[in-house]
């Protein structure tokens, strides 16, 4: 609603803006105006077009439906959010971010979807000091070899998972060779580095590494390269790539042959409706699924569905967990958001009780400690959903190592 | 082969044109020696806009001098392309790659090696310059259709490079974390305005020297080239060699503009040098006016404007962009500069 009066007033200073670029002074004199009565002004960039469309429509539902719980109020003062679609592209991210930062003055900035965005913002963030917050970019480093004073997570880092499902894999699962199949791109080495890094701690190996590009079409020749004598495959995908992963590693007949793990979006609710039996069985662990059956999250549930007749995916938690994160922050400074380093300060310091996802605090670098839960997918009511099948409680972004001894080896990397 | 489709296509269009360039050879004698009479008109124009960029960021807010910085970047790179596509007649669909090797460089060099800024800003001119000079022995000698689909592979090798070569350039990701210029070239000042004056120097050193070189001697010779090949190489001008040289200037312009991006943006990643930023940067050379200089420099500001400012108040911005295209092109296919000086000549 906001949005729209904005556009509508603002679309005639475009007009002007065009025609003479020397206008640009209106801008900055709306922008000085903003004072500490005006509106909080949070930015938020989410693929909203093109193959992961899908999760940055559950990113951007989840956020709102806190902002709607709450009636667009915090800290005594009324809340505008500023929506741009970063199309899943690291450099239109960068573009979109230095605009609302720079031309719309937002106070805070949200929302973002792949550890790519994620490390190509971190350097601008930094030198705008303008506080983030990632509910759901998990690129490592984010929170560890290059934190920043400004950056936030409430999400999780892309290892953080893995590093107990290694452990999972090789004792429960009784797995000894897996061959892995991921994204290429950061979150992909990190999440497959981090399996890999316990799974052979422990003793299994990891045979066999197999890289796709983000914007894959067709699996044939990747699945043609797995080996058939591993005991599982790891699967990392996302978005439409997960569809046809699922639907193609059927197709080649290996699902019967080579039982299916891997990373929690691959079967995440995001795409989960969407597949059929071919998703049946597989293994997965993130720190959240739909199915969880504690109260705070069957509440959750049932308003998300309610709102948007979706079944909610980590996303939407993230998002709607992310946006009770900023809420409290906003409150904890009593709405001073024009203090930055007061609020980032707020922002670190956030305790929050009864979240869908179970227990969350902060570590000191400003990474989640929260349950890691290991999924398996299953139909109930004729349903799809990822059961939760054991629980990992209060794991780290450095699993059972010393934070110290952990910075000092390199990130996971596809090498 | 392709000389004789030239004659065979010779004909009262082509008289025509070597009339016109008689014309503007002799127009040329009649003004001040060694400025063409075109230039002279240009001039008031050229100043505006410089006193306009000069006093620019003492009235504008950070985001517009930023968004101006762009602008000027980017008209680096299309008047780089003008070279070529408006005075040499050649059709580039590569020549983002080269702005991208350049920046890549700079990347590479500044974050996983820690170079200095002179190491960076050099190598990056020189990889891209020498790229160019390598690449233009595969191009120099085909014209029209073949060149264009002969630098588009081009381009999309280069992209390819940068998207799956991930061990150096980081893939999908990206190289971020780029050192401020300011910082890294150890300069007293720093913030948006200074970086705006590093670049404004630079797109004025540029700007004249592509001035120059297009009202040179040799910059004739090439829309000589342009207008009648067959007739440039009766007269005993070696085509291929002007054809070669203009693509390694435009090759080496392009490199400084890609060097200047790299610490503007502070991030570098494929989506700068793919098809979609080749192809954008013909549009803002046609749509401003192709062997104009000026023409490709308001066209790249104008698309600049338009990705960044009308991207903000609606998703369906790329409709009101291929819009824009459509009537430019339907009512004045010689590019914008060029209907003013249609309308000039009429009056």
């Amino acid at each position: 609603m906001t949005i729209a009066d904005r556009a509508i007033a603002d679309r005639r200073c475009c007009v002007v803006f065009v025609l003479l670029a020397a206008a640009g002074t209106l801008a900055g004199s709306q922008g000085a105006r903003a004072k500490a009565d005006g509106p909080i002004k949070i930015g938020f960039i989410a693929p909203l077009s093109g193959p992961n469309a899908q999760n940055g429509r559950d990113i951007l539902n989840g956020f709102l439906l806190h902002l709607e719980e709450i009636g667009y109020h915090a800290g005594g003062r009324p809340i505008e959010i500023l929506v741009e679609d970063d199309e899943a592209i690291p450099a239109v991210g960068l573009t979109k971010t230095r605009k609302l930062v720079e031309r719309d003055k937002v106070h805070l900035m949200t929302g973002a979807l792949l550890s790519s965005t994620g490390y190509a913002l971190a350097p601008y963030i930094d030198s705008m000091r303008i506080p983030m917050v990632f509910p759901v970019v998990s690129a490592d480093d984010l929170t560890q070899r290059r934190r920043s004073k400004w950056i936030v997570r409430t999400g999780y880092s892309g290892s953080q998972p893995n590093h107990a499902f290694g452990e999972y894999a090789y004792h429960t699962l009784k797995l000894r060779k897996v061959a892995t199949i991921a994204l290429d791109y950061a979150f992909g080495w990190e999440s497959v580095g981090g399996f890999r890094r316990t799974f052979e701690v422990e003793g299994g190996r990891v045979t066999q590494r197999i890289w796709c590009p983000v914007f894959v079409h067709d699996f044939a020749p990747y699945l043609a390269q797995i080996s058939r004598d591993v005991d599982a495959v790891y699967a990392l995908f996302l978005g439409r790539s997960a569809l046809q992963f699922m639907r193609q590693y059927q197709e080649f007949g290996l699902k019967q042959r080579i039982p299916l793990i891997g990373a929690g979006t691959t079967t995440d609710e995001h795409v989960l409706p969407f597949m059929g039996d071919e998703a049946l069985g597989v293994i997965t662990p993130l720190h959240y699924s739909a199915a969880l059956a504690t109260p705070a999250n069957t509440k959750f549930v049932a308003a998300y569905r309610a709102h948007y007749k979706r079944v909610p995916s980590y996303y939407s938690e993230s998002m709607y967990t992310g946006a009770k994160w900023v809420v409290a922050a906003i409150d904890a400074v009593r709405g001073n958001v024009e203090d930055s380093a007061a609020l980032v300060d707020a922002l670190r310091s956030v305790k929050l009780q009864d979240l869908p996802r179970g227990p969350l605090r902060l570590d000191d670098y400003g990474n989640p400690i929260e349950n890691v839960y290991i999924r398996k997918v299953e139909r109930v009511h004729g349903e799809l959903q990822n059961t939760v099948i054991e629980t990992f409680p209060e794991v780290t972004q450095f699993w059972k190592y010393n934070p110290g001894d952990y910075l000092k080896q390199p990130l996971y990397s596809r090498r | 082969m392709a000389e004789s489709n030239k004659h065979a296509g010779d004909g009262p269009t082509a008289s025509a044109k070597n009339a016109a360039i008689g014309r503007s050879f002799t127009r040329r004698r009649k003004t001040v020696p060694g400025v063409p009479a075109l230039a002279l008109k240009t001039v008031p124009v050229v100043v505006s806009i410089l006193a306009l960029l000069v006093a620019g960021p003492s009235v504008l807010t950070s985001y517009w001098v930023g968004l101006l910085t762009q602008m000027m970047i980017f008209a680096i790179l299309a008047m780089s392309l003008d070279l070529l596509l408006g005075y040499t007649g050649l059709p580039s669909l590569g020549h983002a790659g080269f702005f991208g090797v350049a920046a890549y460089t700079v990347a590479v060099l500044s974050t996983a090696h820690h170079a200095g800024f002179w190491t960076c800003v050099a190598s990056g001119i020189l990889l891209g310059t020498m790229l160019s000079a390598a690449l233009g022995l595969l191009v120099s000698h085909v014209r029209d259709v073949y060149f264009l689909m002969i630098t588009l592979a081009l381009g999309m090798v280069l992209w390819g490079l940068s998207y799956r070569w991930i061990p150096v350039t980081g893939g999908d990701n990206g190289i971020s974390g780029i050192p401020r210029l300011e910082a890294h070239a150890g300069l007293p000042v720093t913030g948006p305005v200074a970086f705006y004056y590093v670049t404004l120097l630079v797109f004025v050193v540029c700007g004249v020297f592509m001035a120059l070189i297009v009202s040179s001697p040799f910059g004739f010779t090439l829309r000589g080239i342009r207008e009648n090949e067959s007739r440039m190489k009766s007269l005993g001008f070696n085509t291929w060699l002007h054809c070669y040289i203009s693509y390694v200037m435009a090759g080496a312009f392009a490199s400084v503009a890609g060097v200047v991006w790299a610490y503007y943006n502070g991030f570098v990643s494929p989506t700068y040098l793919d098809l979609t930023a080749s192809s954008e940067l013909f549009l803002m050379v046609t749509l401003g006016g192709p062997g104009t200089l000026v023409g490709p420099a308001l066209g790249a500001g104008a698309i600049v404007v338009l990705k960044n400012v009308i991207s903000a108040y609606t998703q369906r911005w790329l409709l009101i962009l291929g819009t824009v295209y459509i009537v430019t092109m339907l009512g004045a296919p010689q590019g914008l500069w060029n209907l003013r000086r249609r309308h000039r000549a009429g009056s």
